[in-house]
């Protein structure tokens, strides 16, 4: 039976879905018994949006001049 | 019906002349998606607004990660022109290998490893030896969060509160998380940069890196545990 303490060092191998079937089990297992790693693993998921959310779009880059110069003699 | 030619997974060496290009395109055990085919194709045309789309599809993401081996913003602007330039120069001999943008995004890490070296600041990154991290093992959750049979003994609390989503949403927690990464060690932010902030999949930030998958996970862990560890210290501060 997994610990609490060694659910927070799968939790990752969980999330890339590259825990062996075994492991798979316990750790669900342990998740239904546990809300406490339930609400562990949804501090996690929440991380990660919040992570996605982070590169704020600015408005479209300017491609500079220097840059479209050197295509344009590139491209001969 | 001939499948196209996006859909043909390639086994051995297939050659192609491309019609309007003198450019032969050499397939090897690799898939050239046709997105990428007609995006190379038009470049090699000399078509300037496939350039421009390029340049503006990348150029953002591309500036972040050059950030990260090198702090200044002047020169990482620098490496990233360097890399489009090194892109031109080397299209031509673009084997479809790997996808146009993980071959972009090598050109620009290996750029910016290499600049990074020149920059008397970035000395000790530029070794790109271990981290200090990758020697000692780190743990997910400080030790005495749990009792000695490892049950929590302080358990996460709940993070959506009152309003669940809003105060996640708010500037100030994102401005927590986007710190936390730049404090990370060089590794753990390059991976997480690139899986949790870029959104690329395991294969395609390994492929970038030149890492093992087990090494990025490894990695991936580290970064994902002291990000939301920071996280939880912040939010429950308010």
């Amino acid at each position: 039976m997994l610990s609490c303490q060694e659910m927070t060092e799968l939790v990752t191998d969980y999330l890339e879905k590259r825990l062996t079937l075994m492991d798979r089990i316990r750790f669900r297992m342990h998740l239904g018994l546990c809300r406490h790693c339930r609400g562990y693993l949804e501090q996690m998921r929440a991380t990660i949006r919040l992570l996605g959310r982070l590169p704020t779009q600015e408005e479209e880059p300017e491609v500079p001049e220097e840059l479209l110069r050197r295509f344009a003699s590139w491209k001969k | 019906m001939r499948a196209p030619l996006a859909e043909i997974e390639i086994r051995g060496v297939f050659c192609q002349e491309l019609r309007d290009s003198q450019v032969r395109i050499v397939l090897e055990e690799g898939r050239l998606s046709r997105r990428d085919e007609e995006q190379v194709r038009r470049l090699l045309n000399g078509d300037e607004s496939a350039f421009v789309e390029l340049v503006r599809t990348h150029q953002a993401s591309l500036t972040r990660l050059a950030r990260v081996f090198v702090r200044d913003a002047a020169i990482a602007e620098e490496v990233v022109q360097e890399t489009w330039l090194a892109v031109l120069s080397g299209l031509r001999g673009f084997e479809g290998r790997s996808t146009l943008k993980t071959w972009i995004f090598r050109i620009l890490v290996n750029r910016a490893r290499t600049r990074a070296t020149r920059e008397s600041r970035t000395v000790a990154f530029a070794e790109l030896g271990l981290d200090a991290d990758e020697v000692e093992a780190g743990v997910a959750v400080e030790r005495d969060r749990f009792t000695p049979s490892g049950k929590w003994a302080r358990p996460p609390a709940a993070w959506d509160v009152d309003t669940p989503e809003e105060i996640l949403l708010r500037q100030e927690t994102l401005a927590v998380v986007e710190t936390t990464v730049e404090e990370l060690p060089p590794r753990q932010r390059l991976v997480i940069t690139l899986r949790d902030m870029e959104g690329m999949d395991a294969r395609e930030a390994c492929d970038i890196l030149g890492i093992t998958e087990t090494h990025q996970r490894v990695l991936l862990h580290r970064a994902r545990s002291k990000v939301r560890s920071s996280l939880e210290s912040y939010l429950e501060r308010k």
